[in-house]
């Protein structure tokens, strides 16, 4: 158990952590392509858009983020806030 | 076995065992205890659709127990709840958090198979009053707080309700609990929109849904997953009997599918990130009653039973951290997997269903609302959605995981949770799992409206993975630039704090003022009547100042009945 702690676990080599991205980017790049190849239904006309989805989700959330840690300037108290 | 048995109303094997729990300890509760449930769901499958114990009360008819595919559909589910959440807290011993979870759950199954509203009201009532202790039991002062908002909303609602019924009642000559809608006329007006502000609040609805966001969280580690299973769900299922297809709904659910997901991103207490969570998720459900087609009502419901099942996972994987570490906060967790890799594991299962990745559960239910949304021509609502998708999957889906069990080490060392904690999670991780892959064996079977979908084709997988994989790659790219919030310790405001600051600053003040001049006035008060007192009465002689009261009663006595004589006298000649 003492030897488990002292080694670096596999999510601590930094060439894992970069391993592991290269498949995830090579996964994006996949499903991107696949929207070429693949024909898919289009229930509406925003879909129509090549890679819509993806698009969607990446800026989606980007923008959920950066608005989050804007709300954060006013809304955000200290932890004992409402103990006092 | 169970045919031999006399068929008993669905919510009286859970109370049994709730009652059983009391005087019952060690090894024979745990079976009792695992027992109820799975007697109860037993029982079920030998019910017929139709009505049970019908009463007169008051000259109108009670339907105690209504069974029909909407009310089973819930019986199920809750009773599965049920089981699930007693293996996780089989290792307490502490007999409140026991009877208080199995009464609670007894009350959701009693509120959804109650077929007049009266009989519903007293459920509604039971939810608030049995679930309460479940916050009390943690003990501490800030869950004696929370609990105590908590149950005051509640007891709101239920007060909301009983009028609304009451109205309805009246109007309508019936006690039966069945579609409401809104926009009636008059009177039937108010008490439609009495009920539906009722369940509106246990709903919650923005602006009325911070009794769940602050006290989850506050509750137990095992009463948290009690909470989250029953409540919010028996709200879902009364505004799908009672107003199904009403397109405030629609609105509604979309706020609530949005907001909460801000939050999310920005809170540390990993508990209350998944209380936001579920809001967005009910926002789901709502939406999909408020558009009302039989695809949008079958998602609603089928998305009410999966997230009982993943929210639950995912609750009960925290609890797991809590229970374990003693600390919920992201700001303080790191590193777990070292020492919780099969938590970890579980963890992930559920936030894959949340994010609805294809094979797990919520792949095969969110997308019926989102079809069906699109169908009716909802395009603002569609897109949305798809946002609030992207959303859960960035906050429940990766947050949690990664600040949880990756992220940087936080030091902490600890070992998996108690046997029974782990078993309830990897039976909630394999029914995500089933209820993904064979969806028309399981969840869909239940579905109570005719409806056909397919939830499994090339576009929707391919479509679906595209927005998740590129959701986590703006999680990506976020935190390499760092640009991600850093997890802090901090309270972020929500519309709790109208309550819990805003009033309290004025209406403390003002009560302090009213109270004080009442003080000062009876103060005044005693002092002019001793003052009176004082003025008449001579100390140094000890006898009273005044001319009559000197004299002997006698003597006064005399002077008056003369007096009066004078009077009738004169009064005797006019």
């Amino acid at each position: 158990m003492k030897n488990d702690q002292q080694q670096p676990d596999f999510f601590d080599k930094p060439e894992n952590i970069s391993k592991i991205l290269k498949v995830f980017y090579a996964i994006c790049i996949l499903l991107v392509v696949a929207d070429f190849i693949v024909h898919r239904h289009i229930y509406h006309a925003w879909e129509q858009l090549p890679a819509f989805y993806a698009i969607y989700g990446f800026v989606g959330c980007v923008v959920l983020v950066l608005i989050a840690k804007a709300m954060r300037k006013v809304l955000m108290k200290k932890e004992d806030y409402y103990d006092q | 076995m169970i045919s031999s048995l006399p068929l008993l109303p669905p919510f009286l094997p859970l109370l049994i065992g709730a009652i059983a729990a009391i005087v019952l300890r060690g090894h024979l509760r745990s079976a009792i205890m695992l027992l109820t449930p799975i007697w109860g769901a037993l029982q079920l499958t030998a019910m017929e659709p139709g009505l049970y114990w019908t009463m007169e009360f008051m000259g109108y008819t009670l339907e105690p127990v209504r069974v029909d595919k909407l009310s089973m559909l819930f019986g199920y589910l809750f009773h599965l709840a049920a089981l699930i959440a007693v293996i996780y807290a089989l290792h307490l011993k502490d007999t409140l958090q026991h009877v208080s979870g199995l009464s609670y759950a007894a009350s959701a199954v009693g509120a959804v198979f109650a077929g007049d509203l009266l009989t519903l009201f007293v459920f509604w009532e039971l939810l608030a009053f049995t679930s309460v202790f479940l916050i009390w039991a943690r003990r501490t002062d800030r869950a004696y707080g929370a609990g105590m908002r908590y149950i005051l909303i509640k007891v709101l609602s239920g007060v909301l309700l009983l009028a609304g019924a009451i109205i309805l009642i009246k109007q309508t000559g019936s006690a039966r609990f069945a579609e409401i809608g809104l926009g009636h006329e008059g009177m039937m007006n108010l008490g439609a929109w009495l009920i539906f502000i009722a369940f509106g609040i246990k709903c919650a609805f923005p602006f009325v849904h911070n009794w769940l966001t602050d006290a989850y969280p506050e509750a137990t580690p095992t009463g948290t997953i009690f909470l989250a299973s029953f409540t919010t769900k028996v709200a879902v299922y009364a505004l799908a009997r009672g107003f199904p297809g009403t397109e405030l709904l629609v609105w509604i659910g979309i706020v609530m599918a949005c907001f909460p997901i801000f939050y999310a991103v920005i809170e540390n207490d990993f508990r209350r990130v998944l209380a936001y969570s579920m809001i967005n998720q009910i926002g789901f459900m709502v939406v999909g009653v408020g558009i009302g087609t039989s695809l949008a009502l079958n998602g609603a419901v089928a998305h009410a039973f999966n997230d009982v099942i993943f929210k639950g996972l995912l609750m009960m994987t925290m609890g797991a951290v809590l229970h374990m570490t003693g600390r919920i906060n992201g700001s303080e967790l790191g590193g777990l997997y070292k020492s919780m890799p099969k938590t970890t594991i579980l963890c992930i299962v559920g936030a894959a269903s949340i994010s609805a990745f294809p094979l797990f559960s919520g792949f095969v239910s969110k997308s019926m609302i989102m079809s069906a949304a699109i169908a009716e021509g909802y395009d603002i609502v569609w897109l949305l959605l798809l946002f609030a998708a992207a959303g859960v999957f960035h906050h429940a889906g990766i947050k949690i995981p990664y600040f949880a069990f990756f992220a940087h080490d936080s030091g902490i060392r600890t070992t998996e949770p108690p046997k029974n904690m782990l078993l309830a999670m990897g039976i909630a991780a394999t029914i995500c799992v089933l209820i993904g892959t064979f969806p028309a064996h399981t969840v869909y079977a239940l579905l109570p409206w005719e409806a056909t979908y397919q939830p499994y084709d090339i576009t929707h997988v391919l479509t679906q993975l595209q927005l998740l994989f590129f959701s986590a790659m703006a999680f990506v790219w976020l935190n390499l630039r760092h640009l991600y919030p850093p997890e802090l310790p901090s309270t972020n405001l929500d519309a709790d704090w109208l309550y819990r600051k805003w009033a309290p600053s004025f209406v403390v003040p003002i009560y302090a003022a009213i109270s004080g001049t009442i003080n000062k006035l009876e103060v005044r008060a005693k002092g002019a009547i001793k003052q009176l007192i004082d003025h008449s009465y001579d100390k140094e002689k000890g006898q009273p100042k005044g001319y009559f009261a000197q004299l002997w009663p006698t003597e006064t006595m005399v002077f008056w009945v003369a007096l009066l004589l004078v009077g009738i006298l004169i009064l005797y000649y006019i």
